[in-house]
């Protein structure tokens, strides 16, 4: 390991000191010197002349930094729900008797730690893990043993074997953004030629709506931009893609990402911006190295810089911008804060980002495949765009298909595509739910599945995980409240404690120790935490356990005890250790259940 | 010039331009309960307490900016059944001892405990064991049991004090409050007993030494009368120190 000072003047030195880089400075840091240990922590406040609390505060706010030493190699198993029904559990377990380490904790050596993340957007590969950020998917016990023994002869992760690391598209439907083929430049050529207004008008015509989930109009947020005052305009590409069970944008950013480079230049066009971010969610590391060298690309061919395609006064340029693990950031305020180097927590509204955003200026977050529409409507123009789909919701749509079905992977349909219709294009046999739009989706079930995918019925960012026979939703709703619970920013109460409370309360009922109490309170809860959280995040954190309980109660049902209400403490359990001590396991060493 | 005009619950208040429904209210006399709100910070947004209904949808009263016309509901039994469960959730995240608390009494957290009827917390209480006590500074105690993150200490000191002891590190369940000094010890800051920070505390969290029982149990703030007689709670708090 390099020594503190030589591994960190460098990266310091590179952001030249700019507090708003802290998030990509601890990142780079951890890189160098595997955890951010207290001594780096001191030596960075010091350098950048912040208080010691504002680094804590984001070396603890997001999960892929670690304060404690985690090992040469920081294993993480995606825990998604499409995870576990892969076998990710099992998996988990296997790479856990490889190195004899708990979950989290470091191996005595200091060479690995194993641990859960939320979804790492690879739904269509298995199970799935990151070692180092780096993913890796299509897990199986043959794998395990593989990475085990590479980890255990310390090989380093740039020699693992190339196959390990091998993404796949997987894209089993084309329509217009993946089926046309684009050629470089020529959205960019378009919208010059339309000019700044006739582009924006073109896109109010074309009536896109932002793919992110919210289904925002673009046109609103560029025309707000556009006549909000400000000397630096910003365009960000939302591409956070934390949603459990979406995977799109991973595909866009990997085979489609001029259209999306592109595409945020037409919105600064259009918008008067000069600057462009994408954030990145750390999960998606692997795609960096790409993703700058096509930035580097663009700027050699005047796609990017000053005067883009020759045209006076178009100038933008584009930056990327490293997240850490933290769902919360794909929240539009959050991704900001998270920008300028702070933790992720949403800011109060108003003002709208579109008038005080990044640096306090206009800033526009757009969601990846939003941004990637803007080259067909440069192209093809609004009204044409406009023809696809339905009157309220323009244009194609991608859906990230996974779970119980033959054919996972990404595919694209006009908007108003009925979910029955996906489900028999990718060979789902007898769904008994699809969990459309993710955790904090909605549940579909096999009487709604006639409902069609529009921003005016079952709106999606694009997340479709599917659920055979065999499934039981309870275990669904579970892995969403702890997902929730984990993902909690912590800013307001209701959220911050009621993500919590409803975990334990699922928990409980899994333990087979739960009431109709535990359900009224679950119902209650999930209610209040809608109304009076800060933030998206909050407020859907209950719609999978409340879903659940409204379309599967049976599956609640089976595990809840007869009684009015069982005690938090299970009396006899809470005697073990004493059991244990004593030796004894005699009958009058244990409390009968009552009943 | 007429006067501009909004309803809590269904009566007619004036209000001043720019002015939040906290502000508004408060003006004209009407409680509005909150915990991380305070006058002399900016708004924060965080607590939940003062969450009302303006025109059908819930907003933070703190935050909020009032418009004439709007029908505000503050006092109803469906929003004060939400804060009541506010409380609760705040009472069993922490570990809150009232009878051993110096504070009982003037404790905004308490009062508005009594104020929503809370007879038991009704959630499992977390009884984190990770709440440190910080006892190193010769003038002030923090007990991290009862930090109920209302950050009012975080932006007194870097707004008022112009010091930035105190920091939020931690997210969501693990949010704790930070302090800025190498070893992380009050002591080891440049924080004194004289900065509005160390008088802020809504609740038993960060206490003044030797000062226990100096106004003896059954006189405080909030044991004469209840914290929504009156609408400067902050301030009657910080009179009776």
């Amino acid at each position: 390991m390099a020594s503190l000072e030589s591994a960190l003047i460098p990266i310091l030195a590179k952001y030249r000191g700019d507090p708003t880089a802290l998030l990509q400075i601890l990142r780079e840091a951890q890189e160098a010197l595997d955890w951010i240990s207290p001594e780096t922590e001191i030596l960075v406040a010091s350098a950048l002349q912040i208080p010691l609390t504002q680094v804590k505060s984001v070396t603890q706010f997001y999960a892929h930094l670690y304060d404690h030493n985690r090992g040469k190699y920081r294993i993480l198993f995606s825990d998604n729900i499409t995870d576990r029904m892969a076998g990710s559990v099992a998996l988990f377990e296997r790479m856990q008797a490889h190195f004899g380490v708990e979950p989290g904790q470091t191996s005595a050596d200091g060479l690995v730690s194993i641990d859960l993340t939320p979804c790492t957007g690879l739904c269509d590969h298995g199970a799935a893990m990151l070692v180092n950020s780096i993913a890796i998917g299509r897990l199986d016990a043959e794998r395990i043993d593989e990475i085990a023994a590479l980890v255990k002869a310390r090989k380093p992760l740039a020699k693992w074997p190339a196959e390990l690391f091998a993404i796949d598209d997987n894209i089993h439907r084309e329509v217009t953004l993946t089926g046309i083929p684009y050629v470089p430049g020529s959205g960019l050529d378009a919208a010059i030629r339309l000019g700044r207004a006739g582009m924006f008008d073109e896109i109010k015509r074309a009536a896109l709506r932002g793919r992110g989930g919210a289904g925002f109009p673009t046109a609103t947020k560029i025309e707000g931009a556009r006549n909000a005052p400000g000397v630096q305009k910003y365009i960000v590409c939302n591409a956070d893609e934390g949603e459990p069970g979406t995977f799109k944008d991973r595909v866009l950013l990997t085979s489609f990402s001029t259209r999306v480079l592109e595409g945020m230049a037409i919105a600064a066009y259009a918008a008067g911006a000069a600057k462009g971010f994408i954030y990145l969610r750390s999960e998606y590391q692997y795609l960096r190295a790409k993703l700058q060298r096509e930035i580097e690309e663009m700027r050699a061919s005047g796609r990017l810089g000053v005067s883009i395609r020759g045209a006076p006064g178009f100038d933008f340029d584009v930056e990327i911008h490293m997240g850490a693990g933290a769902y919360i950031c794909g929240e539009g305020t959050a991704q900001i804060e998270s920008l300028e180097g702070k933790p992720g927590r949403p800011r109060v509204k108003p003002p709208s980002m579109v008038i005080r955003g990044y640096k306090g200026m206009p800033t526009i977050v757009d969601n990846v495949e939003t941004l990637a529409h803007l080259t067909e409507i440069a192209l093809e123009g609004g009204a044409s765009f406009a023809r696809r789909g339905t009157r309220a919701s323009t244009g194609t749509k991608l859906l990230s298909v996974s779970g119980d079905c033959e054919r996972p992977g990404v595919y694209e349909y006009e908007f108003g595509v009925t979910i029955g219709r996906v489900l028999h294009d990718c060979g789902a046999v007898a769904p008994i739910a699809v969990q459309v739009g993710g955790a904090s989706g909605v549940l579909i079930t096999p009487d709604e599945f006639s409902r069609k995918i529009a921003f005016e019925d079952v709106s999606t960012a694009g997340a479709f995980m599917i659920f055979g026979p065999d499934r039981d939703i309870f275990e669904v709703a579970r892995n969403f409240a702890h997902f929730f619970a984990h993902e909690s920013c912590g800013f307001c109460t209701p959220c911050r404690v009621g993500t919590t409370v409803q975990k334990n309360l699922m928990d409980k009922i899994a333990e087979g120790r739960g009431s109709r109490y535990e359900v009224n309170d679950l119902m209650r809860l999930t209610d209040f935490m809608r109304r009076t959280s800060h933030c998206g995040l909050g407020e859907s954190a209950g719609n999978a356990v409340r879903d659940t309980w409204l379309k599967f109660r049976p599956a609640f049902e089976r595990r809840l005890v007869p009684h009015d209400f069982a005690p938090q403490v299970d009396l006899d359990a809470a005697l073990e250790p004493t059991r244990l001590a004593t030796h004894r396991d005699d009958a009058a060493a244990h409390i009968p259940a009552e009943g | 010039m007429t006067e501009l005009l909004f309803n809590i619950d269904d009566l007619p208040v004036p209000f001043k331009p720019g002015q939040t429904i906290l502000e508004a209210a408060k003006a004209a006399g009407v409680f509005v309960p909150h915990l991380c709100h305070h006058p002399r910070l900016k708004p924060h947004g965080g607590c939940k307490l003062c969450t009302v209904v303006v025109n059908g949808r819930t907003q933070s009263a703190c935050t909020y900016k009032v418009a004439a016309g709007q029908e505000v509901d503050i006092d109803t039994p469906e929003l004060n059944a939400m804060r009541r469960s506010l409380v609760q959730l705040l009472f069993i995240e922490g570990n809150h001892f009232c009878p051993t608390c110096e504070k009982t009494g003037a404790c905004e957290l308490q009062a508005l405990g009594y104020e929503y009827e809370m007879l038991s917390p009704h959630f499992a209480e977390f009884y984190p064991a990770d709440r440190e006590v910080d006892a190193s500074h010769p003038d002030v105690l923090i007990d991290r049991n009862r930090c109920i993150m209302c950050e009012r200490c975080v932006r007194a000191s870097r707004d008022i004090d112009g010091k930035n002891v105190f920091g939020i590190a931690g997210r969501g369940g693990k949010a704790t409050l930070a302090i800025n000094s190498p070893t992380g010890k009050l002591a080891d800051s440049d924080f004194a007993v004289t900065d509005s920070a160390a008088h802020i505390c809504p609740v038993g969290a960060i206490l003044v030494k030797r000062n226990g029982f100096a106004t003896p149990i059954g006189e405080r703030a909030y044991d004469a009368h209840p914290i929504s007689d009156s609408v400067n709670v902050c301030e009657i708090a910080e009179e009776a120190k």
